[in-house]
């Protein structure tokens, strides 16, 4: 069958294996040449899938486990974030880490090790990982965390499902008290000012900015930056603090047919600019947001990647050392403001420190953006690739769909070190995906 | 309010535990009954952590007709709503040339599924109240050479639910027939299914629960195939012997 990730490019016949035990994977894993694991499908490009053998892990998605003590929950690597939100928030507890979809499985944040809009004080997923259990080639499974096996499990976090199949985990979960989110939105007219506003919220629980692409000259980076806190019940109305976890279930919208990008961009550069001047003219305002509506705005329309046409799109997102992110940050937006094509609209985020294998943040900024795939739009991509690399940065596997393997060595010298951990372990010839052939990992 | 237990007959089908995560996602404690129950343990504690119901599991053979009464006189709670997940499809080659095979289909969609549902429905009927919900299938609607075996027996089981719903109607006991349609489950693993037709499990869990909710009497899944089947039963005999669908 036809297989794609998130963003519909590249498109790829592969077969797909969805097996419903333990067993009958390990029988898969021990007898296939080749395989990969495949969560939800959420990363954007050829990650998840291998022609020969693509492994669903839907079926393995039960939850094993809980200690309110502790907030630790185990289950099985195809529970959805969402799921996970759904039976413990109305208990208090929240994911501490969490992506910009809750349409994620375990397995699939861990094997990215996603981040969130907290990283620059949390860290990315890996902070919230006690332990991953881990089948290796030869089908035996292999219990893993800081302590025991600290190199499988510091290759497995980022590892994009190169070093086995993630099978279970322990996480732990936040406490919180409600299920809103205390939301300050700030107007900065240039990237200058948005990059100070980001400095000056280190302490900002949540941090996340959108950039308006069109801006030029002195409006270049022209962004609104939104902080969260999560909100305490007092910060509730008498009638919301009642039932603090509740919120209004919201209609799903769903794009049914493929439609043109210029519908999106208009779309979303009109909010951006109803709100950047609603927003300015409060200089800083704060508001409630329910939880879904701040960090999943885009899974309340279903399927919303079809916006973008039948050829899909492609992600652009790269992080950049803090020492070299204005100067990284201006040439990448002079540059897509140059070519007046693809996105207008960008998200940019401060990261805190990171220290691990493979894992893509590193302290410093972070930049992403979508483009419809086109001739135009994929040299534009590669352009930006060179100026990435000429600011010592690199680019993130779970949203790359078209880099080159030189590309990649070029941006970090980590590549090296993971391919020979897995030479080292028997994973190469076992576990390969469509991404990590075309970048000979 | 405390809610009264749902009975999940074949909960180790992809529908039946799809429809047993809903009810105990609306707060329903959930018996699960199926061949070799204890196989459900890691569902039961899924269930229990998720939704904070009780889950508990029940051996059951809808084959084991005699066993029934037994079955349901040890259920430690009488169910609010009883579903029959329970089905087998076999192979129609085998069904044509070997009797046994074709007769196991036969029972396991009609015999055994009518036998627990008729015990239920008088013990519900005794006390006034609660639903049954037997799932059959558009195979039932016209018999096709390509499944005709399977298709009889849930014809038969079709037209023992509109009677027990008939019988019931005024006894405070509804009776839900369910025509799925094509679903994605481990009875259609390997068939190639259009995907317009073909419903995930927890779409027909939905549509389920939606229909118990509003005493609706039939529900086709996914409203095409009511107009599908529709023209298919109204095709003439004539004509319907020569065709192959
Ligand atoms: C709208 C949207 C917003 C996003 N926002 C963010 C964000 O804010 N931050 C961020 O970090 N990411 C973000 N992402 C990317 C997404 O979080 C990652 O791609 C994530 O890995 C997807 O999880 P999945 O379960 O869909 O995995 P898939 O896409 O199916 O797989 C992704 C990778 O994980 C591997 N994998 C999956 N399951 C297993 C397993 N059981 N064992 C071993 N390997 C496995 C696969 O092999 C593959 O390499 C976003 C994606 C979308 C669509
Ligand atoms: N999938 C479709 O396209 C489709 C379409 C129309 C109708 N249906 C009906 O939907 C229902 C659920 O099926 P499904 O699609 O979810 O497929 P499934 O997973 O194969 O479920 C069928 C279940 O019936 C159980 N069963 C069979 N014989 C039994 C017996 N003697 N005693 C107890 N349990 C028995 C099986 O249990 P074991 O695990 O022990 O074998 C299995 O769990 C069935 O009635 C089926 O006919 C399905």
């Amino acid at each position: 069958m036809k297989l794609a990730g998130w963003g519909r490019y590249p498109v790829l016949e592969a077969r797909k294996l969805a097996p419903r035990s333990v067993e009958a994977l390990r029988q898969l894993v021990v007898s296939e040449p080749s395989l990969i694991a495949r969560g939800n499908g959420r990363a954007y490009g050829d990650s998840a899938i291998n022609s020969s053998a693509t492994i669903q892990m839907r079926h393995l998605n039960r939850m094993i486990a809980f200690d309110p003590a502790s907030g630790q929950l185990v289950a099985e690597a195809g529970v959805l974030l969402g799921d996970i939100i759904a039976a413990f928030l109305p208990r208090g507890w929240f994911p501490m880490v969490t992506p910009g979809t809750k349409f994620v499985t375990l397995g699939g944040a861990i094997a990215a090790d996603v981040h969130g809009k907290n990283h620059h004080l949390d860290g990315s997923f890996r902070c919230c990982v006690d332990w991953i259990d881990v089948m290796g080639p030869d089908g035996e499974t292999r219990r893993c965390s800081l302590e025991d096996d600290a190199p499988l499990f510091d290759h497995t976090l980022g590892g994009m499902g190169l070093t086995g199949i993630i099978l279970r985990a322990g996480i732990r979960l936040s406490k919180v008290e409600t299920a809103w989110i205390r939301q300050t939105t700030i107007a900065t007219p240039n990237l200058k000012a948005a990059m100070n506003a980001f400095e000056a919220a280190q302490d900002a629980t949540y941090s996340v900015a959108w950039i308006d692409c069109l801006g030029t000259g002195g409006n270049l980076g022209r962004s609104l930056v939104m902080l969260g806190e999560h909100a305490i019940r007092a910060d509730l109305s008498p009638r919301q603090a009642q039932a603090p976890f509740a919120i209004k279930p919201k209609r799903k919208l769903s794009v049914p047919i493929d439609f043109p990008a210029f519908a999106l961009n208009s779309f979303t550069v009109r909010a951006f600019n109803a709100l950047y001047y609603w927003a300015g003219a409060r200089k800083t305002d704060t508001q409630l947001v329910d939880w879904d509506s701040y960090f999943y705005p885009l899974d309340a329309i279903l399927g919303w990647n079809r916006i973008y046409g039948r050829k899909g799109f492609a992600q652009f997102q790269c992080a950049l050392p803090l020492e070299q992110s204005e100067p990284g940050l201006t040439a990448l937006l002079s540059e897509i403001a140059n070519t007046g094509s693809g996105s207008f609209l960008a998200v940019l985020k401060r990261f805190g420190k990171q220290d691990s294998a493979f894992s893509f943040p590193m302290e410093g900024y972070t930049l992403a953006l979508d483009f419809p795939v086109t001739p135009k739009t994929l040299a534009l991509l590669d352009r930006l690739d060179q100026i990435t690399i000429a600011h010592g940065g690199r680019f993130y596997l779970a949203k790359d769909s078209r880099m080159t393997s030189a590309t990649l060595r070029a941006s970090d010298t980590r590549a090296a070190e993971f391919q020979a951990h897995r030479d080292g372990q028997g994973f190469t010839s076992r576990f390969r995906s469509a991404q990590s052939e075309r970048l000979a990992l | 309010m405390t809610k009264l237990p749902v009975l999940i007959l074949g909960a180790r089908s992809d529908i039946g535990k799809a429809l047993a995560h809903n009810f105990a996602a609306l707060g329903h404690p959930v018996q699960l009954a199926a061949r070799k129950a204890s196989s459900l343990e890691a569902d039961k504690t899924d269930m229990e952590l998720r939704h904070r119901v009780s889950v508990s599991l029940h051996e059951f053979d809808a084959l084991a007709t005699n066993s029934h009464e037994a079955f349901v006189a040890e259920l430690p709670e009488l169910p609010q709503i009883a579903v029959c997940a329970v089905g087998l499809m076999g192979e129609q080659a085998e069904n044509e040339r070997d009797v046994a095979a074709a007769a196991r289909v036969m029972r396991s969609n009609y015999e055994g599924p009518a036998s627990i549902l008729a015990l239920l429905a008088n013990r519900f009927e005794e006390r006034g109240s609660g639903t049954i919900v037997g799932i059959s299938s558009v195979a039932g609607d016209r018999g096709r050479a390509t499944n005709y075996v399977y298709g009889s027996a849930k014809a038969g089981f079709t037209a023992f639910l509109s009677g027990l719903r008939n019988r019931l109607a005024k006894r405070g006991v509804h009776v839900v027939t369910v025509v799925p349609g094509f679903v994605a489950t481990q009875m259609t693993k390997g068939m190639d299914l259009p995907a317009k037709l073909t419903a995930e499990p927890n779409e027909v869990a939905d549509a389920i629960a939606r229909a118990v909710e509003r005493k609706k009497d039939a529900i086709y899944v996914r409203p095409i195939w009511r107009l599908i089947m529709l023209i298919i039963r109204n095709i003439p005999e004539r004509i319907f012997k020569g065709m192959s669908i």
